[in-house]
Formats: C-alpha cells, structure tokens, sequence
C-alpha cells in the first residue's frame, strides 16, 4: 500500500539573517502492506506529520519517491488523493458548518453524487456513534464528537488506505478509548489499511500490528511491537521463593537463563530475552531441584524501553507532554 | 466539466455558511449605505461645481466602487478561519481542483457584491438618481471585476500570510491611498494638478471615471474604454496570484 524511498523534506527557516535548512524528514524508508495497522512513533518534530503530509499529497517530497495506494505521490497525485483518506490533526469541519453538510460536500468533492454522499454520511454517523448530530455545528461538539466527525470525513468515499495523524491527542481517557474501538473497526470492519502517527506509547501499542519509530527524521526501528520489545531489553523475570535461605540457588538457575540476575530478599530477578519461551523449562529445573515458589511475575518492557535503547533518551523525556504511560510500569529496573 | 461541479461545490458551501450568518454581508453593506445617506446629500449643493445635474447619479457609482474594493478585500479573513478549522487542508486532500476551491469563493464573493449593488443602486434611483438603466448594468459588470480582483487578491493574501493580524494592516495601507486618490468621494478634478496628476497612477480612479459615464449612458468615451481595461486587467492579474497561490503545495 505504501512503498517509500529516501524521503526526504528540507525547510528553510531564518535565524536572524542567517538562512538555516532544517532537514525534518531525513531518508525514510516505509514499506506498508495491505491490511496493516501501521502506527509511526515519535516525538513531536520528529518528522511525523511531514512525512504524513508528503504521503498523502500535501507536501512534495525534497528528494525521494513514494508510491501510495498503487499511485506516485508526484506525479499521480490525483490517483492517490481518491484512493487515500486522511483524517489531520487540526480537524477538518468548518466551526459554523452543520456536521452533516460537511461530510455530504466533503463526499461531493471526491465525486459521490449528492445522494449517495448523503448515505454514507449517515451511515458513518451511525458507526461512529454520532447520532442526532447531523444537523449539530462542530464548534459545539465534544473534543470526542469532533475527532469521530473528522473520521467520517476521512471515510465518506470508502478509502481502502486511511493516514490519522495523532488522532487522539486532547483527548480525555474516555473518549480515547471509544475512539481505539473506532480505529480497530476500521481493519476489523471494513479491512482498510491504516497508517497513524502518535507519540503515545500506550496507543502505538494498543492498535497497530507493526510499529515504526522515527526519531530526528530518521526512521530507527521497525518491526512489531513484541518483537521490538524483544530485541531490545528482554522481560524481566522476578522469582520469589518461600524460603529466603535458598534464593541463592534460585538465582543461579536463573543464571543460567538469564542476564544481569539480582537477589534482593526472597526475590531473584533477572533478564531473559523472549521469557515466554524460558519460563516452563526454568519452573521444571526449579521444582526437580525441589525450590519452592511463592510467586512468580515475568514483566514485558515497554516501548519507551525500545526509544531509550535506540535512541539514547526516553520518549518521555523527548515529548515532555505526553504523560499516558505509567512510569512504573515503564520503568525495568536495570 | 468536473471542474465547475467542484466550483459549485464549494461556491455551495460557502453560500449556505454566509446565509446561515448574514451579519458580514450586512456590515459590507451598511458602510456604503451610511456613506449613502450621511456624506450623499453634502453633495447636492456642490454637484454642479464639477458638473452634475443630479448628485446621486454621481456619488452611487463611486460608492459602487467603493463597495468592490472594501466588501470584496475582506472576504479572505473568512478562509483564514477556514484555514484555522483545517476546512482547507481537507479539501486540498480530496481529488478536487485546486483552482476551484478559490473559484468556488469567489463566485460566492461576486454574488454577494452583485446583491449589495443591487441594494446600492435601489437605493440610489429611489433616492432620485437619474442613471441609464443599460449604463448602471454596465457599471455592475465592471464593479464585478474589480470586486473578483480584489477577492481573489485578498484570498491570496489570506492563504499567503495565514494572520488576520498581518492582513489587516496590509490592507489598510492599500485601502488609504486607493480611496483618496481615486475620486470616489469627491472627483479629482477639483484638485490641484499635482493631485490630479498622483492619481492618473491610480487604476481604481479610472475604473471610477469609467462606471460614472456608464451611469450617465455614456459608453464612447475613452473614460470607459481605459476604466474597462484596467479592470480587466486588474482581474486578470489577480486572478493570475490567486490561482497560483492555491496551486501552490502546503497553504
């Protein structure tokens, strides 16, 4: 759905008198496949948006090429506008417009007669769980109402690849969450591929099957969110024995499995690359060695592991502002 | 012929959205309308001194002027709020012309000026105006291009600096010397030559000459020949500007 190479968005800004080039895009490299989920990590000015804005026609790439859709960003722009849905971050419904009009023009202007824009229009209002808000101005919507609208503005021509840009940013938890269900029904219900930027974890997590993290314009990993989880930190896994005096001979078992293995009390912790698949063969030596468990936890790590390994610094520390995921939980001890 | 549909589309919407908040086409017209019936009747003493039997049938055709220049450059704070709401960036990733959803916009701007002349012009033969039908429907026709200029104009700034704080100043210091210096309030003639001679430079006091003498049913003057053309060109040029700056990528 999405093939890109060696995008690259140079601007020009000013510093005094001093003219500055600021590559915010900087070689990316996507390749999307149809039905994917693909969410795209990263602080903000990260290139995020910019190299959403050139995949979806509205900014033509410095140096690169992008096929979308099956279309060159370029020079089939208009293809690729027909066949691609965008839902923007700053909203796309006029304030004193009437919600319904705008996704019926909004539909007109990809082509749909008057009539079947109509229906569409109604029947995302439906699936988005806007009802009676045909008629409603978006200025006096809820934050959750508008961005569902702006969704059913993105979908009314039936796009098979649909771009959200951070598409619950300003949200309450709440109206989050609904919105996540909207998002998964978009493959789950109407098999479309979709392509979202976000710099909450938490929400690359939840809803994509593949993640790709830019940072500084640089695409620096892609994969699966598990699989990046596993090359990175390993899961931590923290065996409790009932009887403290023999936690010594629990962690050299572990030892044999893990890395840098701690005791502290009753507890043994350690490292274990893929721990899903250590764990049974670990109990089985535990208990042929006659060792009691009181417990046993394994912790995956978080993708703020995965940007602080790659990366250097947490996502949290990058994006001051996105505050979602628990630090606890996001925080292995080293 | 998608093209005038995708025009149509968007002329519709903008339509529907004026209608639903009428306040600006009103505020357009009040300022004509006020200078109408509070500067108008200053005239009628002195009409005479630069030959005119009936002062309307020269004040409503430079307040025809008027009305173009004024209503018209305002009508791009509308598409910078648009801008704001992300109304623009949604259209622009639709498979719709880029140049009809300027087109679109002006057509509802050129509708509006072609109401608020038709108010202005009521108004003036019910206030005794002694105009040539025919002449009055000419001026009309010119008084839309120079308002299409001028919308298309102030649709380009708009979109070009995106600030309603950088676009109001910018108009002001045009709209100044436009006004002063094209006659629309009292005629050139009455000035020194040094006056006369700083707003030959001025394309609208040629267009206002030319709208006077179709009011009169005058249309073989070189008045009317030169004012025609500057409009034309007026529009052509900022048409020219409009249309490159919609087509331009990321405004």
């Amino acid at each position: 759905m999405i093939h890109a190479r060696g995008l690259v968005q140079t601007f020009t800004t000013r510093e005094g008198r001093q003219k500055k080039e600021v590559r915010a895009v900087d070689g990316v490299d996507l390749d999307v496949a149809e039905g994917e989920v693909v969410g795209f990590l990263g602080p903000n000015g990260a290139g995020k948006t910019t190299t959403l804005r050139m995949l979806t026609t509205l900014l033509t790439p410095t140096a690169g090429t992008a096929t979308v859709a099956g279309y060159d960003v370029v020079k089939d722009s208009t293809e690729v506008r027909r066949r691609i849905g965008y839902v923007s971050q700053s909203g796309s419904t006029g304030s004193f417009a009437r919600a319904g009009d705008e996704v019926v023009d909004h539909g007109m202007l990809y082509g749909l007669s008057q009539k079947e824009a109509t229906r569409r229009g109604q029947e995302l209002f439906d699936q988005l769980d806007l009802p009676g808000l045909w008629t409603r101005q978006p200025k006096s919507m809820s934050g959750g109402q508008r961005r569902r609208l702006d969704i059913a503005m993105g979908l009314v021509h039936d796009p098979t690849l649909v771009f959200l840009d951070e598409p619950t940013t300003g949200l309450d938890p709440q109206a989050r969450a609904n919105l996540w269900e909207h998002i998964d029904g978009l493959r789950s219900r109407r098999g479309a591929t979709v392509f979202l930027t976000t710099h909450y974890l938490d929400e690359a997590d939840a809803l994509s099957d593949r993640i790709v993290i830019i940072d500084h314009g640089r695409i620096v990993a892609a994969d699966t969110s598990d699989n990046l989880k596993a090359q990175v930190a390993g899961d931590l896994v923290d065996l409790e024995v009932t009887d403290a005096s023999r936690v010594g001979e629990a962690a050299a078992r572990l030892e044999a499995v893990a890395e840098s293995v701690e005791v502290d009390g009753s507890h043994a912790r350690g490292r274990v690359p893929r721990a899903a698949k250590v764990v049974p063969g670990l109990m089985a030596d535990l208990g042929a060695a006659g060792l009691e468990l009181a417990s046993i936890e394994v912790k995956r790590p978080t993708l703020d592991d995965v940007f602080l390994t790659l990366t250097g610094r947490s996502l949290r520390d990058a994006e001051s502002s996105s505050g979602t995921t628990d630090p606890v939980e996001a925080g292995v001890p080293a | 012929m998608s093209f005038f549909r995708e025009s149509f589309i968007v002329f519709r919407r903008q339509l529907r959205m004026n209608l639903r908040n009428p306040a600006w086409v009103l505020i357009g017209l009040m300022q004509p309308v006020l200078y109408l019936f509070l500067f108008g009747p200053l005239l009628e003493p002195i009409a005479r001194q630069f030959g005119y039997a009936n002062h309307w049938t020269f004040f409503v055709p430079g307040m025809l002027v008027q009305l173009s220049l004024f209503g018209a450059f305002f009508a791009g704070f509308g598409l910078i709020s648009e801008w704001r709401d992300g109304v623009v960036e949604a259209e622009r990733v639709t498979p719709a012309s880029r140049v009809a959803l300027l087109t679109g916009r002006l057509m509802r701007d050129e509708l509006q000026l072609l109401v608020q002349a038709g108010v202005l012009i009521g108004l003036g033969y019910a206030l005794g105006m002694d105009a040539a039908g025919g002449g009055a429907a000419m001026g009309v026709v010119i008084t839309l291009l120079v308002g299409g200029a001028c919308a298309a104009a102030s649709n380009a700034l708009a979109l070009t600096t995106k600030s309603e704080d950088v676009m109001a100043p910018v108009i002001n210091v045009v709209m100044m010397p436009v006004l002063l210096l094209s006659g629309i309030l009292l005629p050139m003639t009455l000035g020194k030559k040094w006056l006369q001679t700083a707003s030959d430079f001025m394309p609208i006091k040629w267009i206002t000459d030319a709208v006077r003498s179709t009011f009169l049913g005058d249309f073989g003057n070189d008045k009317v020949l030169y004012g025609t053309l500057w409009a034309v060109g007026l529009f052509v040029v900022a048409m020219w500007w409009g249309t490159s700056t919609f087509r331009k990528e990321d405004s």
